[in-house]
């Protein structure tokens, strides 16, 4: 569901702008990164946060 | 480049938890590239009437009667665990509290990414429901042997 939510997020901006996404350690963390690579988005950072969160930056 | 990958999954239940299931799948299938199709059939056509409490749709008095009975999305029961109808609104507050998306959510997600729906024909005629029955998001009514045509090259679920 948090690759669902953030494919929802991403379509709604345009070519080039970029989305920040918080995800926790583990499934989300493996999942969105590598999904978002895999379609063609560009995970310009991952990066921790607090805890076991971590801020994802992809570019459109 | 690679050629679309196809997920069709036959939604036959009307209960809270299995639709979550049809609608946890084919949201996360549409978002990693997949075409979806769910095929709404029997009880499973309440998850995109309309009316998504509870109403007397259907033709004549008896499907009217059960029309009210099976109600819409917002008043499906689970599948175990209902306590007379308290079960999804006990696991809809569980959901929200481990921050997982609800069915209302889900559906909502579902449109967004485009799955397509589609509604039985013979379902419809003996449950006496109309197309204006259905969410505007319903892009056709079909039978077996279209949605066999619809789904053929992918994967198939019955749910």
């Amino acid at each position: 569901m948090t690759f669902v939510k953030t494919k929802i997020e991403l379509s709604k901006l345009s070519e080039g702008d970029t989305l920040e996404v918080l995800l926790s350690e583990g499934e989300p963390l493996d999942n969105v990164p590598r999904n978002a690579r895999e379609q063609g988005y560009n995970v310009i950072s991952v990066e921790h946060v607090e805890g076991t969160t971590h801020k994802v930056i992809i570019r459109k | 480049m690679a050629e679309t990958k196809k997920l069709s999954i036959i939604a036959f239940s009307g209960d809270f938890d299995k639709l979550t299931a049809v609608f946890t799948l084919g949201t996360g299938a549409a978002a990693v590239g997949y075409e979806v199709n769910i095929f709404f059939t029997f009880w499973g056509l309440d998850a995109i009437k309309i009316k998504q409490g509870r109403s007397f749709t259907g033709g004549n008095w008896l499907t009217k009667i059960f029309g009210f009975m099976m109600g819409g999305l917002k008043v499906t029961p689970t599948s175990r665990f209902n306590f007379l109808g308290a079960g999804p609104r006990i696991f809809r507050g569980l959901m929200r509290k481990n921050n997982v998306a609800t069915l209302e959510e889900l559906v909502e997600a579902a449109k967004a990414l485009g799955i397509n729906f589609y509604a039985c024909e013979m379902a419809m005629h003996v449950l006496g429901l109309k197309k204006e029955d259905f969410i505007p998001e319903v892009k056709d009514v079909l039978g077996v042997a279209s949605f066999l045509k619809l789904s053929d090259g992918g994967e198939t679920l019955f749910i």
